[in-house]
């Protein structure tokens, strides 16, 4: 029987969950990627979220982030309901997204991809270009200045006049991660940051995470099958299957749990260890 | 130098004056007024030394690729930015040019009332026409992005050459509306007046001598000046709003839909803007057209001169770059008029063949420009001017 994240009282902590999803259904067709999901994500944590193949984390992803509408089921974004918003309204209210395989704008520059992301543009609204010029030269200095800054954090400034598209897949990674940056986020979905990358820039980007997370309280919801990475990045680490949650708790405990090496690895193997 | 020569020449130096800026590489110091002294001193310099048959044959072409020029700017908000692959340019141009001329005809009266119907003639003045052009275009955009901008590249291409067809096709069939199959004439020009009685009201009686000499024969080069500012006019507006942030988030909503919503960009309504934005500049072609041709009719606005033709010009221009648009536009053009020359050419050589085949030498352009559009995506899909790596304007300099 699954857990539900009301009796783990002792790891996230008390307080309010920064994002709460309550029992949500999706299906595709005959398929349901999701199946009564059920997980809170604690203020301020780095939150690992595992699972074997087709347990649903990217679905879930999906849906907290307003791609598909669930269902059934409600996902609370700091104690408000953000269920079946569009995309664009929920990063408006602190949640930035990134995908497995990184989306970037190919044919601009680095620098523009990133310049794209601010919130509240007024050279986004097409007549403010010819009536207020001065507003947006203005905004525009500013982005700039933040890209560079976020380049320079990434280290990534020898690229800004780069394609995106010419970027090598690890750097498009850090990218991602760059995008999330610029819109100063409250939660970040990470969807598999480390497939693809190489062990030196993984050793950067674990780093830039948990440093965001230290220094700008930002917090991390992470899907990722390295092991790895997930035992020494994420705590706590919560395990999906077959669209539910099954539990949750610190790495240590995860790795040793019996639930988790059978929902891995079938019923004999846990059996047979056990 | 004639004063009669003088004021043609000045009239094309203008027009010219107001294109040849854009065309100047953006790098180029001096660029405005060296294109605009450029202009002027190429268009006294023509109307001089050319005789006035190919001065009215040349102004004439200057006037057809200015308005497909329009409409190529419209297409490249459209497709260039957004990557809209829309088949219906010739849907708006039409609704353009009659609505402009509904807005600025007279409507008739009595026993002409039953050979021209239309629903209204307001007899509006030409810059309203204009405008009423641009806002009525837009509207139907906006009515038809609602269904149809659910659909992507060749499904969106399907249903907008629907679009288009229908629009046509109401045009053609509702006689209540703009005379149905026949033609809706007598649609005025601004600035007709100074060259047929040479009494504008407007116009103070002493400096009445100073355009004496036009006749009516000289009005296309007045028209074309007309049209030229337009085009100047309409390509400051979209690289002032194409080159930032807007175009922007055009072009990212173009490359990536799911990372410019998760960016935060609201997909629909900026596929939306530039839809109805492309069709408001394609419906001010329209209106311009109208006004040029006086008399207009549903045939006008077959796909093949409506839209495919504007296609070419935004594929070998160069989609996603203004320049690139307006520099197609003027070289298709050249094509499509050269080669009516030699389809007339080859006309002799076409009868040895068969003899019904010099009737259908005409058709030889099509196969021309389709083999220049096969070129240009072969050989050249970015076009000769391609699209730039920086978007935003404000990012001049400095490296980027």
């Amino acid at each position: 029987m699954a857990t539900t994240p009301s009796e783990m009282t002792d790891d996230v902590g008390e307080a309010t969950p920064l994002l709460e999803v309550s029992n949500l259904v999706m299906d595709f067709g005959g398929l349901r990627a999701l199946d009564a999901a059920t997980l809170k994500v604690g203020q301020g944590t780095i939150t690992g979220l595992i699972g074997p193949n087709g347990a649903g984390k990217t679905t879930l992803f999906n849906v907290v982030a307003g791609y598909h509408e669930p269902r059934a089921g409600r996902v609370y974004l700091d104690g408000e309901d953000i269920t079946g918003l569009p995309p664009h309204r929920i990063f408006a209210r602190g949640l930035c997204r990134t995908f497995q395989i990184p989306r970037e704008h190919a044919s601009m520059s680095v620098l523009e991809n990133l310049m794209l992301v601010p919130r509240g543009q007024a050279g986004e609204r097409f007549f403010a270009n010819l009536l207020r010029p001065g507003l947006v030269r203005e905004q525009e200095a500013a982005h700039r200045q933040h890209a560079e800054e976020v380049l320079a954090f990434l280290d990534l400034s020898h690229l800004a006049h780069e394609y995106a598209r010419n970027l090598s897949g690890g750097q498009k990674k850090l990218l991602e991660l760059a995008r999330t940056l610029m819109a100063d986020p409250k939660l970040v979905l990470l969807d598999e940051p480390g497939a693809g990358v190489n062990p030196t820039l993984m050793g950067r980007l674990k780093e830039n995470i948990e440093r965001l997370n230290r220094e700008r309280g930002i917090t991390f919801l992470i899907i990722e099958h390295d092991m790895d990475l997930v035992m020494s990045l994420c705590d706590p680490v919560i395990v999906m299957s077959e669209g539910r949650y099954l539990m949750e708790g610190p790495p240590e405990a995860v790795r040793r749990d019996a639930r988790v090496l059978e929902a891995y690895l079938g019923g004999q193997y846990a059996a047979a260890e056990g | 130098m004639s004063q009669l020569i003088f004021l043609k020449g000045l009239m094309l130096g203008i027009a010219l004056a107001c294109i040849l800026p854009i065309l100047l590489p953006p790098g180029v110091r001096w660029r405005v007024p060296g294109g605009i002294v450029l202009g002027l001193a190429a268009g006294l310099g023509i109307a001089a030394s050319v005789p006035s048959g190919y001065l009215s044959y040349f102004i004439g072409f200057m006037t057809m690729a200015s308005l497909y020029a329009i409409l190529s700017l419209g297409l490249n908000t459209q497709w260039g930015y957004t990557g809209h692959l829309n088949f219906g340019v010739a849907g708006f141009f039409a609704v353009g040019a009659f609505t402009s001329a509904l807005f600025t005809i007279e409507a008739p009266t009595g026993l002409a009332a039953q050979y021209t119907q239309v629903l209204f003639g307001l007899q509006m003045p030409f810059l309203v026409g204009v405008l009423a052009a641009g806002v009525v275009s837009g509207l139907v955009a906006f009515v038809v992005a609602v269904p149809v901008l659910r659909l992507r590249l060749d499904f969106l291409a399907i249903a907008t050459i629907g679009v288009a067809e229908i629009i046509r096709l109401i045009f053609q069939n509702e006689r209540w509306l703009a005379n149905g199959p026949q033609p809706l004439r007598g649609i005025p020009q601004p600035g007709r007046c100074l060259f047929e009685s040479r009494h504008c009201e407007w116009l103070p009686e002493s400096l009445a001598w100073l355009i004496e000499p036009l006749g009516t024969r000289d009005y296309t080069a007045f028209y074309l000046m007309i049209v030229a500012a337009f085009l100047a006019l309409i390509y400051v507006v979209l690289e002032r709003t194409c080159r930032s942030p807007w175009g922007r988030m055009l072009r990212a909503v173009r490359d990536e839909e799911s990372s410019a919503a998760m960016n935060g960009k609201n997909v629909t309504f900026a596929r939306v803007q530039a839809f109805v934005v492309g069709a408001v500049v394609m419906g001010i072609a329209g209106a311009l057209y109208a006004h040029y041709t006086v008399a207009i009719d549903y045939s006008h606005f077959h796909a093949l001169f409506g839209t495919f033709l504007v296609w070419i010009m935004l594929m070998l221009g160069g989609s996603g770059n203004h320049r690139g648009a307006i520099l197609g536009a003027i070289l298709v053009w050249g094509v499509w008029a050269g080669t009516a020359f030699l389809a007339n050419a080859l006309e002799p050589l076409l009868a040895l063949i068969h003899e019904d085949l010099p009737g259908r030498a005409q058709y030889i352009r099509w196969l021309l420009v389709s083999l220049l559009l096969a070129a240009v995506v072969l050989f050249r899909p970015q076009g000769l001017l391609p699209e730039e790596m920086r978007v935003s304007n404000h990012l001049r300099g400095n490296g980027h």
